[in-house]
């Protein structure tokens, strides 16, 4: 299986809902902030399509590409989970130079805070990736579906519902 | 929150710009004034009077996840568009599948439905016990039935005990409902008002359920408590089971005791009793009130609608089905 730049990101953010989303057990799509992050993608820097390009290579899938600067864009909602966007962009550079392309860097863009952020990839990340990519395929593969884990993160998941719906005694 | 909406007139609907538009179309043919239904605001259509559309309307309805459902002019269900679905997962298929093949595991779901039905039950007759009628007998066989669920051995055993109960059940609704008598059960056809509301009731929260699963990756055609293929979704039946005693039944009771459906609300026909359209449409209101109530959820920490309980149901049986949970039915705690 390919792993995609959601697999990195998911597994950045929670084991579970990686899997969950590896083998299908994806939710259906009404809650309005999935709808308010497609919104923001959707209207944000309108004038570049003309520019900049979608690129998919290996299953990943680059939303602007900037080929004149070899800069990979990614727009997102909130800079809250900062690490895990910036892992999911290295991931990126990292997918593009196995395909031969040299000196790519990212910025991440947080439209509705006005905030970018620069995404490199070091010597140690590419190392770090190759382990990652290890790791995530075991995760996928494994059998069991990881716990939940309970982090206020949780409340704003899409799996939320599903992680925590049960029946209490008394 | 979408909604569902029913075209009870005949007319046409179409798609206006990016909205819908329903031209509703008098006896003679004549078309009277348009309606604009708001696209992003549907969740369903049900239609149970004629309706004309086009191709054009369906691939529009498609690309925004909008089924509609069809009836016929008796009130059965013939039949539904679906929008493309989506959410497809050969895991949970699968386990789904092994689940109902494996007895011991496909009793121990289909026990669970009947635990969360009958205790639901239990809790409508206790409600009018307090409120004046002498339920404390039936409450009492069906607490003894009850006992029995877990030490069945098939599932046929178990649906035996759950037609007694719901025998006991019953009976106890010619003591809940004040000026119409139930007598038996009477479906195909139903043979009075209270088993006409029954039938109408019962199909609604089937439909309803039906529409949960498929928001899921539940096979709706895989079912544990009744047999797969009983009928077309049968999947649909076994969770039916845990809501209809709050969805159907204390609705019907309300109607029935404050007097918003009468008499004349119904109307005979072909050794059948059945509801007018002006009955369909006020049982319908109570029904789509009851689904929009909400409760604190206790896990969930927030309100939930009655409606989204049953997608969470959806939800626990997935855990189940998984390996990553124990199912346990919902069981009214207020």
């Amino acid at each position: 299986m390919d792993i995609t730049g959601t697999h990195f990101n998911y597994y950045m953010v929670c084991h579970r809902k990686l899997w969950l989303f590896a083998n299908n057990i994806q939710m259906e799509h009404s809650s309005d902030l999935v709808f308010e992050g497609k919104l923001i993608h959707e209207t944000s820097y309108q004038q570049r399509s003309a520019t900049y390009e979608e690129v998919a290579i290996d299953g990943i899938k680059v939303d602007y590409f900037d080929t004149k600067n070899k800069v990979i864009h990614e727009i997102k909602k909130s800079s809250k989970l900062l690490d895990s966007h910036a892992w999911q962009v290295k991931y990126y550079i990292y997918v593009m130079e196995l395909n031969g392309m040299e000196g790519v860097t990212g910025v991440l863009e947080y439209p509705k805070e006005r905030k970018t952020e620069e995404v490199f990839l070091s010597m140690p990340d590419r190392e770090r990736i190759k382990e990652l990519l290890v790791e995530i395929d075991k995760v996928i593969h494994s059998d069991k579906c990881p716990g939940v884990i309970h982090k206020p993160k949780c409340k704003k998941c899409s799996y939320y519902d599903f992680c925590y719906s049960a029946e209490s005694e008394g | 929150m979408k909604k569902t909406y029913y075209l009870f007139n005949p007319g046409r609907l179409s798609r206006k710009d990016n909205t819908l538009k329903f031209t509703p179309v008098d006896e003679e043919g004549n078309e009277l004034k348009p309606r604009y239904l708001p696209v992003e605001h549907v969740d369903q259509l049900y239609v149970l009077g004629s309706l004309d559309a086009n191709s054009a309307l369906y691939n529009f309805l498609g690309k925004n996840d909008i089924a509609v459902h069809f009836y016929d002019y008796y009130e059965n269900y013939t039949g539904s568009f679906a929008p493309k679905c989506k959410l497809l997962s050969g895991k949970m298929l699968i386990a789904q599948t092994q689940s109902y093949l494996k007895k011991s595991k496909r009793l121990e779901i289909a026990q669970s439905f009947i635990e969360g039905a009958s205790f639901n039950m239990l809790k409508n007759l206790k409600y009018y016990d307090n409120r004046g009628k002498d339920l404390m007998p039936v409450i009492d066989s069906i607490e003894l039935l009850r006992k029995k669920l877990h030490s069945t051995m098939d599932v046929n055993e178990l649906m035996g005990i759950e037609g007694n109960i719901r025998k006991n059940y019953y009976d106890a609704f010619n003591l809940i409902i004040n000026d119409h008598e139930m007598g038996i059960r009477t479906k195909q056809p139903p043979l009075n008002i209270v088993n006409s509301l029954l039938s109408f009731g019962n199909m609604m929260c089937y439909s309803e359920c039906l529409r949960a699963i498929q928001k899921t990756q539940l096979e709706p055609t895989i079912s544990f408590l009744h047999e797969p293929g009983e009928r077309r979704f049968s999947l649909a039946l076994d969770l039916a089971e845990v809501f209809k005693p709050f969805l159907v039944d204390r609705v019907i009771f309300k109607v029935l005791n404050k007097k918003e459906i009468q008499v004349h609300d119904f109307e005979e026909k072909l050794n059948r009793i059945v509801l007018k359209e002006k009955g369909k449409k006020k049982f319908i209101q109570a029904f789509e009130k009851r689904l929009e109530e909400t409760i604190k959820h206790r896990s969930l920490k927030r309100n939930v609608s009655y409606k989204h309980l049953i997608k969470l149901e959806c939800y626990k049986l997935q855990k189940h089905l998984l390996g990553m949970d124990l199912y346990k039915p919902f069981k009214i705690y207020w």
